[in-house]
């Protein structure tokens, strides 16, 4: 058999990761390149702030944008300071049991269950059981169920995250448990939190199957009103005018495409960007 | 006959199921130094947390004995730990400055033991205990510089400060210099025989001569028995276990 020379091994694994590397990036690049072609002409002020006509042929998309804001930033108000607290109870509280196994194994396999299967979950429990009908609650509550394990998950990363040693310190110095917990760990974790809430905010902007039994409508000719609204959404938006409406422009197809992509991707940059501080800015 | 300010009586600790130590009991002196000795892992930091209840944190720790600290079993059932650890500060073997200034980094216990009422107080308070620990000539113009960017030194020194800032009557040392160079060892060294005068301390060591130098009374462990507890100066000169002798004359460990 014959050997490589430390040299060249070293040459040819650069080059396969290079190039996974370029798998990975140049479809997405494509893509936004391709939604920018088509969509951009479609792009205006009136696009973003006016209601659709012409049977969605023509106007904007103001209550799909709206929709998708307001059940997503519902959705976070309920995931996050739930996760947060179960992340703090896990990890700071729990003792290491069978019990504490059994609810870390359940949270990670939670993360893999199929989204649609979250939609028919809230349509059984929020939308049917509860009688919110279809409406922003009950779309917001799905998707909070739906990402509880993400958030947990990474509040979990970023407690761990912070150094025993400063809760030795703390305790050392006559702080309960508690203030420990509320004035030395959450402060250091709190930049880990909330990039990883960034990053789950822009998860769900996007998402289609939770929403789709529980919040989302076709068409509502005004804007939401209340949390028992049915609304419009981005996404199912989008799936509906590319494919339930014929002869639609396609430039209002893209232009949609091009809103939903630059509010998922500009928070994902945000959250990026957010996370290179904070790590710069870290002091240990 | 001495002030006796920590009474530890039949003390046996387990890690679930690995006995650390095992019935030790001891007094110690009021205002006194009194060193822990012993080869890695018999137990010497394991003994020195059971005085301040910080070893109650971790997992699957069980406790039997006493503690009694000023005529009360710190582990009786109507002590509150908060309220152990106060009394009984500690400093640890890594210097562990929470990421605050300077100034934060002492205000921080002080604020949240309500130990003062207006922010006048505690720039005493914070002033008095740089001061004590020989920080303040050098700080006095960097307290809002973050605690972080100290010399190692200074950061122990911090850490010692931060614990003496909230008074309290105890003071727990968990190889305090064993991450500084020599001269801030000695310079540490100094500092402690000066809190002599205020505190009650318990230091663990690895330096045979620096137990020596510094203690009145010294304790050598092994394997979670305490073998020989007694004056610093019978210890290293005359002991009377044959074990405590190879161990402070280099024959072991
Ligand atoms: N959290 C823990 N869980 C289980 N066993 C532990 C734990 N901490 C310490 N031990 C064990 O208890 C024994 C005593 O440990 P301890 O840290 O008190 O030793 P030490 O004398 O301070 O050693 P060193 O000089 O290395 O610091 C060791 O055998 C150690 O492995
Ligand atoms: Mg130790």
């Amino acid at each position: 058999m014959f050997k490589l020379s430390p040299k060249l091994s070293q040459k040819i694994f650069y080059t396969l990761l290079a190039i996974s590397t370029a798998i990975v990036i140049v479809p997405v690049l494509l893509i936004v390149f391709i939604i920018i072609k088509n969509g951009w002409s479609a792009i205006s002020w009136e696009f973003l702030t006016t209601m659709p006509t012409d049977g969605m042929r023509a106007g904007g998309i103001l209550p799909a944008i709206l929709g998708t804001l307001s059940i997503v930033a519902c959705a976070i108000c309920i995931t996050l300071p739930v996760g947060v607290c179960a992340a703090i109870y896990l990890n700071e509280y729990a003792k290491d049991n069978m019990l504490t196994r059994i609810i870390k194994l359940a949270i990670v396999n939670l993360a893999g269950v199929p989204s649609v299967v979250y939609g028919l979950f809230g349509l059984g429990i929020f939308v049917m059981l509860l009688g919110f009908g279809v409406s922003i609650i009950a779309g917001a509550l799905t998707l909070s169920i739906m990402e509880l394990p993400v958030i947990i998950t990474t509040a979990r990363g970023a407690l761990n995250s912070v150094p025993y040693a400063f809760r030795e310190a703390s305790w050392s110095l006559g702080v309960s448990k508690w203030q420990t917990i509320r004035r030395v760990v959450l402060p250091n974790a709190l930049p880990g939190i909330m990039t990883g809430a960034i990053l789950s905010i822009s998860r769900i902007s996007g998402e289609t199957a939770p929403i789709l039994f529980t919040a989302a409508a076709f068409y509502v000719p005004h804007l939401p009103q209340s949390m028992f609204d049915q609304v419009m959404a981005l996404p199912y938006h989008l799936y509906i005018i590319s494919t339930q409406i014929p002869n639609m422009p396609k430039n209002i197809i893209f232009g949609t495409a091009l809103v939903l992509l630059m509010m998922v991707l500009s928070m994902s940059l945000f959250a990026i960007i957010a996370r290179l501080y904070f790590r710069k800015k870290r002091k240990w | 006959m001495d002030d006796i300010k920590i009474r530890i009586k039949n003390l046996n600790l387990y890690y679930t199921n690995f006995h650390a130590i095992k019935d030790v009991s001891m007094n110690i002196r009021a205002n006194k130094i009194t060193a822990l000795i012993g080869p890695s892992g018999c137990g010497k930091s394991t003994l020195l947390r059971t005085l301040n209840r910080i070893n109650d944190t971790i997992d699957g720790v069980r406790i039997t004995g006493e503690v009694i600290i000023n005529g009360k079993n710190i582990y009786g059932e109507d002590m509150q730990v908060d309220r152990v650890r106060k009394e009984v500060g500690m400093v640890f073997q890594r210097p562990n400055p929470f990421p605050l200034s300077i100034y934060n980094n002492i205000a921080f216990g002080l604020e949240i033991n309500r130990l003062v009422k207006t922010r006048k107080e505690t720039d005493k308070i914070v002033q008095e205990s740089l001061e004590d620990v020989q920080l303040w000539d050098d700080l006095k113009n960097k307290l809002k510089m973050s605690a972080i960017h100290l010399s190692l030194e200074q950061q122990q020194r911090l850490c010692v400060a931060r614990v003496i800032a909230i008074k309290p009557q105890i003071i727990l040392l968990d190889e305090p210099c064993s991450s500084l160079d020599p001269k801030s060892t000695t310079n540490l060294e100094e500092l402690m025989q000066e809190m002599k005068q205020k505190y009650t301390m318990v230091i663990v060591t690895h330096n045979m001569q620096q137990a020596a130098r510094l203690s009145d009374d010294t304790g050598y462990m092994y394997m979670g028995n305490l073998i020989e507890f007694d004056r610093t100066s019978t210890i290293f000169t005359n002991p009377s276990k044959k074990e405590t002798d190879d161990y402070v004359s280099g024959r072991f460990g």
